[in-house]
């Protein structure tokens, strides 16, 4: 069995062009992620830069009015740029200049992790190229702009569904053809074997974070970790240090779009099967041949057709479980948390609002539930209102 | 000794790439038969992915047109085996690893086999992945092609020593396409593969003139052309296989022009 692996699936399914560009990676990550010095560099730009720790805020209304366990948000919508997806970057552009890269390369969906990367590209005086499905460009428009003010370029993707997967491709094949100064800033826990475990690493400060707050807070655990899952990578980075403490239940919450029994859907896990696809092996939406599905969701960020290795390993052991949840219970939990908290999450994140609404009133009182706000919602506000047949434009 | 070797036989040579049912399997027949009427030494069938990463915009449009004609792997082994009747010369599939992992690994390779398909060429299993399908293929006969590329460096060693069938170089950075210019250093490249197998090696990407394809096959065994044919496809559509074949006549002569017949 090859590197990378979390039970069967992972690995390094990728064109010969660039095996040593991983292994260069991998030798690099391996040289640094124990070096105090780069973790030191790393830890003062998520504080200082970035604004972490981010806030586990206890939803008082919120968990009144559902009347049963007692939730608690945690405010990635509150770090710098808007969302999870910085902690991830910040992390990898460090890397990359460390390895002597002066370029980064990214795909993007909702466009949040376009922005973190032309972010931090910006910040370190690195050259930034963001691959951006064209469905996506018109759909998520305020982040094609802020891209575009930080200095980054902008490639609509017009291949296949012009959605995340063909901005993965699209960004793997610009990779293949300029290897030497450009580093890959790969957004989720996918693709090739190492990226799932370093965007893991770097996200694992949402789980490492909670859990220390909730100690201090409430003197224990949570009973239940609830995010939302694209290529899953605030999941994870929500799961990690809890995959060892086995009371603790971990909800990953996947895009249904008009609902699972439909085609109309970006369910992996409910909808998928095994498969090959994009550098690794896990759960894909594909058809009996293996053409991979056209796969649907109102949230450009959870628009994907696969999952993450280690989200696919975790629920084949049974550690996670993984629900769909429809564009509809999105939306609705979108207004709700805006109405009930005052707080406007990202339509991903809505998607695990969606599910606590459902899961926290057949929880006890003194049982805990810990929301993952991946991101804010400010960029989803024109399309939600489309949706709710408002006609209004960015 | 698989049945690739006998592409090589008779002095370097011709390679020939196309995207089953592009724009349907009758013309995608005729084109074969074309190809190797007019001197093409073996024949690489692609089977279409809908995500093929390591293509080109050319490539990648062939693969769509194909998908959107409603081709299947199924039809397609049920198109090689009506080509077997008749088409003598060595033919590999050249598909992604999803396509062969979803059909059900023996299933596909054991289906090579009865059709009489010698290889498989799977752009996205590098050497650390090979294990994935190599047991299979060993068992059922297929070779399976490993490829190397201008960043194999230190690799090409390794891949090279355990290489089946034929050797595919990889010309250039990025991914399937013509090139006006091939910048690698392809000659040490086959140096080190010399010196690790005995095994034919044929370059490939970026070639679509006569003169290019007699270069490459003078430092090689032989030369790829893919892009530049399905371009044809594209143009042609249902006409495509005249072009084709007289196509595959000019750059048969540019190869035995820098290197003649043994």
């Amino acid at each position: 069995m090859s590197k990378g692996r979390f039970g069967i699936h992972g690995g390094q399914y990728i064109p010969e062009t660039l095996m040593n560009a991983v292994i260069e990676l991998e030798e690099a990550y391996d040289r640094f992620k124990n070096d105090p010095d780069f973790q030191r560099e790393l830890t003062e730009l998520l504080n200082e830069y970035a604004g972490r720790p981010s806030r586990l805020y206890y939803a008082e209304k919120m968990t009144r009015d559902l009347g049963g366990a007692k939730i608690y948000l945690k405010r990635e919508d509150l770090n710098h740029t808007g969302a999870h997806k910085i902690n991830n970057v910040l992390g990898q552009a460090l890397l990359a200049k460390k390895m002597g890269k002066t370029r980064l390369i990214a795909e993007t969906g909702a466009g949040q992790h376009g922005v973190a990367t032309a972010t931090a590209a910006a910040l370190m005086d690195m050259e930034c190229v963001v691959f951006m499905g064209e469905e996506d460009t018109v759909r998520q428009a305020l982040n094609v702009y802020r891209m575009r003010l930080l200095g980054a370029e902008v490639v609509p993707v017009k291949t296949g569904t012009a959605t995340l997967k063909d901005a993965v491709s699209e960004a793997m094949r610009e990779w293949t053809s300029r290897i030497a100064d450009t580093h890959y800033c790969l957004g989720s826990v996918m693709g090739p074997h190492p990226f799932p475990t370093i965007v893991r690493d770097f996200q694992a400060v949402i789980s490492r974070e909670i859990k220390a707050q909730l100690l201090e807070k409430e003197g224990r655990l949570p009973d239940a970790v609830i995010a939302c899952v694209g290529g899953g990578s605030n999941a994870i980075g929500s799961f990690y240090h809890f995959i060892e403490d086995k009371e603790v239940r971990l909800i990953g919450c996947e895009a249904a779009g008009r609902g699972v029994d439909t085609f109309e859907t970006a369910a992996t896990i409910a909808t998928g099967k095994l498969g090959i696809f994009h550098g690794m092996k896990s759960y894909f939406c594909q058809d009996e041949y293996g053409q991979i599905a056209p796969v649907y969701s109102i949230s450009a960020g959870l628009d994907y057709p696969g999952v993450g290795p280690e989200h696919a390993h975790l629920h084949d052991i049974g550690r996670a479980e993984y629900v769909p949840v429809t564009d509809e219970e999105a939306v609705e939990a979108f207004e709700y948390l805006a109405r009930t908290e005052g707080i406007i999450p990202a339509i991903e994140s809505a998607h695990a609002v969606a599910y606590a609404r459902k899961l926290a009133p057949t929880m006890d009182k003194d049982r805990i539930m810990v929301i993952t706000v991946s991101g804010r919602g400010d960029k989803d506000c024109a399309a939600i209102a489309r949706y709710r047949g408002e006609d209004i434009h960015e | 000794m698989s049945k690739i070797q006998n592409a090589f036989d008779h002095g370097k040579a011709f390679i020939v790439f196309l995207t089953c049912g592009d724009p349907d399997l009758e013309t995608t027949a005729a084109a074969v038969r074309a190809a190797a009427a007019n001197g093409a030494d073996l024949i690489e069938l692609g089977i279409p992915f809908s995500d093929p990463t390591a293509e080109g915009p050319v490539i990648q449009g062939a693969n769509l047109r194909a998908l959107r004609g409603g081709v299947t792997t199924d039809k397609i082994f049920g198109f090689v085996r009506e080509l077997r009747r008749d088409v003598r010369i060595p033919m590999v599939f050249m598909t992604y690893a999803n396509v062969v992992y979803s059909y059900g690994a023996e299933r596909f390779i054991s289906a090579c086999r009865d059709m009489e398909i010698d290889g498989l060429i799977l752009p996205d299993l590098p050497y650390e992945e090979k294990e994935e399908f190599q047991p299979l293929c060993r068992e059922y006969g297929v070779d399976l092609i490993s490829m190397i590329a201008p960043t194999s460096a230190n690799r090409i060693a390794m891949i090279a020593g355990e290489a089946e069938g034929f050797l595919y170089i990889v010309s250039s950075l990025g991914v399937t396409g013509t090139r006006s210019e091939i910048a690698t250093d392809l000659s040490s490249i086959v140096k080190v593969v010399r010196e690790n197998t005995s095994i034919p090696c044929a370059i490939g990407f970026g070639i679509s003139t006569p003169e290019q394809a007699g270069k490459m096959a003078a430092i090689s065994d032989g030369a790829i052309v893919g892009s530049a044919v399905v371009k044809l496809l594209e143009k042609y559509g249902r006409e495509a296989p005249e072009e084709i074949g007289a196509y595959v006549k000019s750059m048969k002569e540019g190869i035995l022009a820098v290197s003649p017949d043994l």
